[in-house]
Parts: structure tokens; sequence; C-alpha cells
């Protein structure tokens, strides 16, 4: 299939388009809730603040963090599905298929139950060491036996993986119940009700690593065509593929560490940006930022509508949106990449 | 002197390999796990002398330990072992169906599908229905799921992997949509639905018994009866097909029995995870591939894995009762993974 922006000026169009609507979605995520503020307040919001507007009181305490939650923790998920996607060579690979999110949770849920820790910059640790167990757990799971690390294994070593840290976290949940009703709705997924403070321990790492994203998208280009071509090529593999798992882990961390387990966004959004700019990573990159951030303040804003005056937990939503296209890809099968 | 035992009957539709050792081996796991069974009836918050235990299970005992083991212990272990049994064979007709020793009834979303039928039940009509509809929701769920996973995945013939795949997918949906409920929920709802997600045989009776009793009784012989395309499957679809076997056809049966026992076994212990993975696991490690002695051994450890864990969950924290699944969740699945870092090689 050819590409949506095939040269590179188009591409640098396309980019600005992209940029575009997630502008667009993050006033729709600022706009549209219970209360619906028109656009002309929420730009007076920012450039013309008044205290005794409950609409920019709503706006500066809640809409706002929220949607700029949503548009961190989007850019980071699909950003890491790409980054796994390339790493494992395989379609289906995302931080929620993988069994990284269900790891995060189990150690962030451990951390609560046994050492009672309740501030996000514990929780990040904890999640960043939970996303690093299951993402080695499941490299090791789908590459053993004699053929090696082949897509369908590690797609099937990362539900075990989820099954058995979804298993755990049940096991603790059940044990002390008052935890439960307080984690419920961080697990299935949630941007609402976090300030921006609660960002800024995450956010130096977020950052990091989406630099790290940015620039090593041509050392992932040249790994992409085989182990043996990129080695041939002078690369250091294993130091590129390192690299690659740590911006991943911090990445699909840290969203856990925020927002709970969203699921699919890792996986949706690589496919789209390729059908828009084809294979070159260097580019594949910050389509993926801008995309996964609109597709995830979408999916907020379109959580919050369909049963009010209750939300839908948006992890709940972005799986609705992800299973038909998980389940497309699975169909066409692993051959036609 | 001949290594296996065949049993065919005259035409050659039913006909199986036993090995000599296999047997043997059978028979010891027989006496294990009747040595098992006593221990865990004996123990428990009332401790009982396992000769008192084995003298009321021949009639000849005081009468005055009737309550305790009739009506609870002796339900309760036979659901759990029952339970175990169904999940283990499950998991090892999945797992020569894909070819992956990491096929289970719980990864491919069967117990998924379940339950979110169970949550669904529990949240929405557990207050215009008696709780003893729930078994039947929670079939019903892993039915209607199996057959849309089996569709989705049809495109002129269903390939393992396909159903592999499509069963994740599904199961991830089926797990967001059981966490909304779970989160819409009102609390009492919400732990009750939350505690038969980790799997508890608590409060099992004769009626679950006599309940789940038939499926187990029909549906593993029937699994035997699979057990010579069950063994050609396993060579890949292009060799079972050269040996005669209609492999789409057989393939269907052997899904269908699998669903059929994973169902009842969920739907009478919630979605206790893992043994499906395990049971047959271990099974291999005792007596080697053969399907026809690996489908009664499977099923003998599927069961004892599942009672033991009930014993150590309702004993080891006395007097807490917790759910059977977490144990064998906590203790299978690590152990599951040891397993497969042993056989790396294999």
């Amino acid at each position: 299939m050819n590409p949506l922006f095939p040269h590179t000026t188009s591409k640098w169009l396309g980019l600005a388009l992209g940029f575009c609507l997630f502008a667009a979605s993050f006033v729709a995520s600022i706009a549209f809730g219970q209360t619906r503020i028109a656009f002309g307040t929420v730009v007076d919001a920012f450039f013309h603040y008044d205290q005794h507007s409950t609409e920019h009181l709503i706006i500066t305490t809640t809409r706002l963090s929220r949607a700029v939650i949503a548009a961190v923790i989007g850019a980071s998920l699909a950003i890491a599905g790409a980054l796994m996607q390339a790493l494992t060579r395989n379609p289906l690979a995302s931080p929620s298929i993988f069994g990284i999110n269900a790891g995060a949770v189990f150690f962030v849920v451990m951390a609560i139950t046994f050492f009672s820790m309740h501030s996000l910059s514990q929780y990040m640790w904890i999640a960043f060491i939970g996303a690093g167990v299951s993402a080695i757990m499941v490299y090791m799971l789908g590459s053993l036996g004699r053929d090696g690390l082949s897509p369908i294994k590690i797609v099937l070593a990362g539900s075990a993986i989820t099954a058995l840290f979804v298993s755990l976290t049940q096991g603790l949940l059940v044990v002390s119940e008052q935890n439960l009703q307080a984690v419920l709705f961080w697990l299935a997924g949630s941007v609402a009700g976090r300030s921006l403070e609660m960002l800024e321990p995450v956010m130096p790492f977020m950052a990091a690593a989406w630099g790290i994203a940015l620039l090593i998208g041509r050392s992932v280009n040249i790994l992409t065509s085989g182990d043996d071509i990129a080695k041939g090529l002078g690369q250091r593999t294993v130091a590129v593929k390192m690299l690659m798992a740590v911006v991943i882990v911090i990445l699909a961390g840290g969203s856990v560490a925020i927002g709970g387990s969203i699921g699919f966004i890792g996986l949706i959004v690589p496919h789209i940006v390729r059908g828009l700019v084809g294979v070159d990573y260097r580019w594949i990159i910050p389509f993926c930022a801008f995309i996964g951030a609109s597709l995830l303040l979408l999916s907020d804003v379109a959580a919050r509508f369909i049963i009010m005056p209750q939300e839908v937990p948006i992890g709940v939503m972005t799986a609705l949106i992800g299973t038909p296209f998980f389940i497309y890809i699975a169909r066409r099968g692993f051959n036609k990449e | 002197m001949n290594k296996y035992l065949s049993l065919r009957n005259r035409s050659g539709t039913v006909s199986f390999l036993l090995e000599k050792k296999a047997i043997a081996t059978f028979l010891v796991l027989v006496c294990v796990f009747i040595i098992l069974f006593l221990g865990g009836l004996s123990v428990g918050s009332t401790m009982l002398h396992p000769i008192e235990v084995i003298k009321h299970l021949f009639g000849l005992g005081s009468g005055e330990y009737t309550f305790i083991i009739e009506t609870l212990r002796l339900p309760r272990m036979i659901v759990a072992s029952l339970v175990g049994a169904a999940l283990g064979v499950s998991g090892l007709i999945l797992q020569g169906m894909i070819r992956n020793p990491l096929g289970s009834p719980d990864i491919i979303g069967i117990t998924g599908g379940a339950s979110f039928a169970a949550v669904l039940f529990i949240n929405y009509f557990s207050n215009t229905f008696s709780i003893k509809w729930l078994p039947l929701a929670a079939i019903a769920g892993a039915g209607v799921m199996s057959l849309l996973i089996y569709f989705l995945a049809w495109k002129r013939g269903v390939t393992p992997v396909r159903l592999v795949l499509i069963g994740i997918g599904m199961a991830a949906a089926a797990s967001a949509m059981t966490t909304m409920m779970l989160v819409l929920g009102d609390n009492y709802a919400t732990s009750q639905a939350y505690l038969w997600l980790t799997g508890s045989v608590y409060g099992a009776n004769w009626q679950h018994v006599y309940a789940l009793l038939p499926w187990v009784l029909i549906f593993i012989p029937l699994a035997l009866l699979f057990s010579k395309t069950a063994n050609a499957q396993e060579l890949g679809d292009s060799v079972a097909s050269g040996l005669g076997v209609s492999v789409q056809r057989h393939r269907f049966g052997l899904l269908l029995i699998s669903v059929a026992l994973a169902g009842a076994a969920v739907a009478f212990a919630g979605a206790i995870g893992f043994v499906g993975l395990i049971a047959p696991h271990i099974a291999r490690k005792l007596v080697g591939r053969s399907f026809g002695s690996l489908l009664p051994v499977t099923a003998l450890i599927g069961g004892m894995i599942v009672f033991l864990a009930d014993v150590v969950a309702r004993t080891a924290f006395l007097p807490l009762d917790l759910p059977a699944g977490i144990f064998v969740s906590g203790i299978g699945a690590p152990f599951f993974i040891y397993l497969l870092y042993r056989n790396r090689h294999q």
C-alpha cells in the first residue's frame, strides 16, 4: 500500500495536519463534557483568566489537566507501541497485549497493599520496575524453544504473562477488599481527577524518552531490515535494542503510573501512521505522538458522553475501539507486512 | 514385549494407544490422589483423624462428623476436583490444537466470555433471578464467546494461529467490558463479582456436584474418542489431512469439547486460571506425548491442583476462607514459568 504522504514535503504538511488534529482534539477535550463550554471561553480562560467565572475554574482545575494527561499518555503509548512493533517485528505488539501494562499495574497494587505507598513518584518507580520485569519475562518466554522469537509465540507469552499478573492482582484485591474500590477505577484506566502536579515527577523521564525515540529513528530503520543486515551495516544491534527497550519501559510504565491500564492505543496508532507515512521510523515516531495523543483525547471525550452522567473508563473505551482493529490485523495475518 | 497397549474397535473409528508405563503412572497417581483427598477431608477448622474420615466414608463412623464431612467438605472437594479435571483437559485439548504449550481456556477468551456474562448477571440480574442461574449465565457466556471467536477466525477454514490471536483479542475486549461492569456496579456487587473472578469453590454443595458431574463424565470420555485425530493434528494441518483426518470438522469437535469443559468448570468455580496451562505440562512430564495416556493423567493432576489449592486456601489463614483461585495462580504461575524455563530447549 502506498503511504498517503509519500514525499518529504507532503510529510511535513502531514505533520502540520497532525498537529492541527491534535490541537483540535485538545480544545474539544476541554470544551465538551457535563458542562459544555464555548470555544471562545476556552481561549479566554488561557489569555484573560477571570477568577469569578465557573467555566474558567472548571477549565483550569479539571479539564486542562485531564487533557494534558490524556495527550501525554496517548503520545507515549503510541510511541511505545511503534517501537515494540519494530523491536519484535510483530504487528500485534503493544504494551497492553504484551503484558507490560498488567505487570506495572500488579506491582503498583502490590506496593499499595503491602507497603501502603500512595504518592505518584513512588508509583512511577514501581510501575517502571513492573513494566521492566514483565517485558523481560515476555521476551524470554517468547524466545524459548528452537524456533526462537516467532510472532505467535511472543503474543501468547504476552497474554500468559498478562493472565499471570491479572490473576495475582485479583488475588491481592480480594484479600484486601478496602483497596478494591480505591484502585478499581485506576485499574480500568482513567485520565480523570488528576492534577497537573501529578505529571511533574514522570514528565522529565517521559520527555527524555520521547527525545531518544525521535533521535533513534534512523537506527530503528536499519534494525527493521533484519539483525544480520543491521550488523553488516556496522550497527551495534544489542545496544540499539536495549535503548529501545528502556524507552518502551519508561513510556509504558510512566503511562500506567499516571493513568492505569489503557490498552490498544499502542497497537492501533502505529498501523494508522504506517498507512500515512510508510515505514520510515524517523517519521513514524513524531506522527505517532500526534495521532496517539489525538486518539486518546477523542476517546476520552467520547467516554464522557456514552453513558452520561457516568463515565466509561477510558481503558474500556480504547479496548472497545481497539478490538475490531486487533481482529482485523489478526485475520490479515503476519506475512503481508 | 510390546511397550504399548492399543485399544480400538473393529472399524477403527475409535482407537488409542496406551503406553504400559503410563498405566502404571496413572495407577500410582490415583493412589496419591486418594491419599491427598482423604488428607484434605481431614483438615480444616475442625481437625479430624484420617482414620475417622475413612471409617465415616465406609459407614462405620460414629456419625458425629456427618455434617462436617458430608455437607461441608466432601461436596466442596469433589467440585474442586471436577473443576480441575475439566480445566486441565480443556487446556490439554487447546494446547494440542494450537501446537503451543501456552494454550489454555483463560488465554484464548473462553473464560473471559464466561466472566463477562457472570459479572453482568451479578450486577444486573441478581435481584430478579436466583443466584442459582449464575452458572447458566457463565456457560452461555463461554459458549457465545467461543462461537464468536470461531466465526471471526473463519477464513476458508480455521487455523490454530488465527484462532489464538482472535481469542486473545476477544479476551481483551471481554476483560475491558468486565472491568466496566465492575467500575459501574455498586460496591457490594463489585466485591461479589471480584470474588467470582478470582475463582472459588466456597459453599459448593451436592447440587453443584450433580450439576457438574455429567459435563465431566460426558465430555472427558468424548475427548478420548478424538484422541486419534488429536495426535494427528499435533503434527500440523497438512500432515493431519494427509493421514486422512478431516481437520476442520475434528477441530470444531475438539474445540466444542474444550469449551464445554471449561465453560462448565468456570460456571461453578469462577474464573480459576492456570490449571489449564499447568496440568497438561505436568502430565507430559510424567507420561510423554500420547493423547490417550495424557488425558486421564491430566484430569487427575488438574483435579489435584484445584482441590489442594482449595485445602490450602481454607486452612492456611484460618479463620479466613480465601478463594482457591489465589493459590492456583499464586503458586501455579511461578511454577509454570519455571516449567517453561526448564523445557526451553525442547
